[in-house]
């Protein structure tokens, strides 16, 4: 009743001042849309670190050598990560993680260690390898994996067989290669090359020959390097294969990664790594340890850290909704002025002072509404393009548009208050006499 | 108190303060009343205080002494909300500059009272539609203000004075800024309200000339009451058979 009364007024009002409306929600509409879009941008960012580091697996403890803390301060934070010491020494081959360590590990912790992840990059990401075939060229790079990497990582193998015992004790050269240098370099025709020996080039020159055994699906990552048509895919070699060629093959680990059993708990088994690991292999050593950290509260840690970040920008894009809000203050005190005469008719039809300032409230929060749903718009629109711009996937944050919905009212009935009761306590026959 | 009795004004004082002790008084304790269906007017130069006068019998303002009783309710006693509601329910104003909300229709400025006195929309949608009729404003109720002619609007005013169906209508110089042809239909549409619908009416003007025009004068000169007299208006019929 008197509500939606209000409120068609409120909106009449609007029409009749079409540019002095516009102007007035700017500051409410910038305000809204640069909160929408840094909560849209660090929302879709959350996802994606979140999703990347569950790809990595979030029941994984990572496991590394780390310098010693050459003071008594205490400089690590609680995964054992040591920010502040000084260097002592270079990293030698008996500071690192040896085999017979991972064995007595897995042995003593048989029930909550499921696999233990190694990997060894041969090339970095940023220069390829390269496998030329029939005149054409695909970007390739080898990465060795152990037979537990394997199991767990579970690649779809669309054509031959993935490798055996054999290929990872003896570090044969065989590999898998991708569906996407198959269709590249075989127009996709994968007996061509399987049963093949296909040689690598490397970027210093040298080439290795690899025989392919099997076809791997390629399933595009989400930090993409090089074009989407053309990407660099991996040449998966046992794991020794890639330390032969690296020249580690009877080195010890500078850091592995450990997947734990469904029912262990992350937070305690790290502790219970670290101590095993440093009391047995390291107590002796002058400058390095062993740092456990487990994927989960590395994944916590990022995601306090994104949010804070969202939470500061979120109050500095706030500062222009303050500002927006005066601006809806002060153009309410100037239609007031100007409807003086309206509001001591409507108190001389019987308006009491609640029904004028519910009247002019009201006023304030329909403009203030309006600007928000505009600045949610807006908000969305740029969020949406600033994450395609990076190449991920936009996520749109319902709570911050709810939460935008709601902040625009209250700074509607905040900044309108004021305005509002001056209004509802003029004096009825001044009002009328104005001119 | 007589039954017959609308409005009794008993030595009404007004002053108003510039500053102490400056006190400056408008009104010096008047005493008059006017009977439930008797059309009254209130006469007197600019700055006789008819206008002050009129704002206490509108409820805009209270007495600074004094009784002042409009269809049984003390006024002097009522508060804010409550000389809200009396003037919601109990006077229907019209006056010399219309003041019809800009920017609504002619039929939503009638609703405004029925609207503040909390009727359903449907209802007062169909009384205002009723009400434009009989100030034969039906062709135009969906105009807002600005497009209509001044005669046009002071129907629509004297239609809206009409929604709550008023003790009392308080006219403050309602041909006052009108040509007088269209004065004169303005003053008709009074006379018919008066003697067809047995209203009160209280007309507030300068002009002795349309003082004429009502059963009661009451002259009014620097606050004081200074003379009653009686009309020279025969009624409508006997106007129209001339």
């Amino acid at each position: 009743m008197l509500f939606t009364e209000n409120v068609l007024v409120a909106l009449a009002g609007l029409k009749a001042n079409i540019m002095r409306s516009l102007l007035t929600m700017l500051g409410i509409i910038i305000g809204i849309a640069s909160v929408i879009a840094i909560m849209t941008v660090g929302n879709s960012i959350t996802l994606i670190v979140n999703s990347t580091m569950q790809g990595l697996g979030a029941n994984n403890l990572q496991v590394g050598v780390m310098q010693k803390s050459t003071d008594d301060k205490d400089d690590k934070d609680d995964s054992g990560m040591n920010y502040g010491s000084g260097y002592v020494r270079e990293m030698r081959d008996e500071d690192k993680i040896s085999k017979d360590m991972l064995l007595s590990f897995k042995e003593e912790f048989s029930d909550d260690v499921k696999y233990i992840l190694i990997d060894e990059s041969v090339d970095d990401y940023y220069s390829p390898s390269k496998v030329t075939e029939n005149g054409k060229t695909a970007k390739t790079r080898i990465v060795g994996y152990n037979r537990d990497y394997m199991e767990f990582n579970d690649k779809e193998i669309l054509a031959g067989r993935g490798f055996i015992q054999q290929d990872f004790t003896e570090g044969k050269a065989v590999c898998m290669v991708s569906d996407k240098l198959v269709d590249r370099l075989y127009k996709g025709n994968k007996d061509a090359v399987l049963g093949k020996e296909i040689e690598v080039t490397r970027p210093d020159g040298s080439f290795y020959d690899f025989y392919v055994v099997g076809v791997y699906e390629y399933v595009a990552e989400q930090f993409t390097f090089g074009e989407s048509d053309n990407p660099t895919t991996e040449l998966m070699v046992p794991l020794n294969c890639a330390r032969r060629i690296n020249h580690n093959l009877n080195k010890g680990f500078d850091y592995v990664m450990v997947v734990t059993s469904v029912n262990t708990d992350n937070n305690t088994f790290v502790k219970t790594v670290r101590d095993y690991f440093n009391v047995n292999f390291y107590s002796r050593n002058d400058a390095y340890e062993i740092a456990a950290i487990s994927m989960d509260s590395m994944m916590e840690k990022m995601n306090t850290m994104i949010s804070m970040i969202q939470v500061a920008l979120s109050v500095i894009a706030g500062i222009s909704l303050v500002v927006g809000g005066i601006g809806v203050m002060n153009i309410m005190l100037v239609s007031i002025t100007e409807r003086t005469k309206e509001i001591g008719t409507r108190k001389a039809l019987g308006a009491t002072n609640a029904s004028i300032r519910l009247q002019f409230i009201t006023e304030s929060v329909v403009i203030c509404v309006i600007g928000g749903i505009i600045g949610i718009f807006f908000g969305i629109g740029l969020g949406m393009v600033a994450v395609k711009l990076m190449g991920y996937d936009a996520a749109v944050s319902v709570s911050s548009i709810v939460i935008a919905v709601a902040f625009s009212m209250a700074i509607g009935i905040f900044f309108g208050y004021y305005p509002a009761n001056k209004a509802a306590k003029l004096n009825p026959i001044d009002a009328l006499r104005y001119e | 108190m007589a039954e017959n009795i609308m409005l009794d004004l008993r030595n009404i004082h007004k002053s108003f303060f510039i500053g102490t002790p400056n006190e400056f008084e408008v009104l010096h304790g008047l005493n008059f009343s006017v009977n439930k269906g008797e059309f009254v007017s209130i006469v007197g130069q600019s700055g006789s205080g008819k206008s002050t006068l009129m704002n206490i019998i509108g409820a805009l303002d209270r007495p600074t002494a004094g009784e002042y009783t409009l269809d049984g309710v003390d006024i002097e006693k009522a508060k804010d909300h409550e000389l809200s509601a009396l003037r919601n329910k109990k006077i229907g104003f019209v006056f010399q500059t219309y003041n019809l909300i800009a920017r609504t229709t002619a039929l939503k400025n009638v609703e405004l009272p029925m609207m503040y006195a909390g009727m359903g929309r449907v209802e007062r949608t169909e009384r205002a539609k009723m009400l434009l009729e009989q100030v034969e404003m039906t062709d135009r109720m969906l105009h807002k203000p600005d497009e209509l002619s001044g005669g046009q609007k002071q129907r629509v005013a004297i239609a809206r004075a009409m929604a709550n169906d008023p003790a009392i209508i308080l006219a403050d110089e309602p041909t006052g800024a009108l040509d007088s042809a269209t004065g004169r239909l303005i003053m008709d549409i009074f006379h018919r309200l008066h003697e067809e619908q047995g209203k009160t009416i209280v007309l507030i003007t300068h002009s002795p000339e349309l003082s004429q025009e009502t059963q009661r004068i009451i002259t009014l000169k620097d606050g004081s009451i200074i003379g009653e007299s009686t009309g020279n208006w025969n009624g409508l019929k006997e106007k129209e058979g001339a």
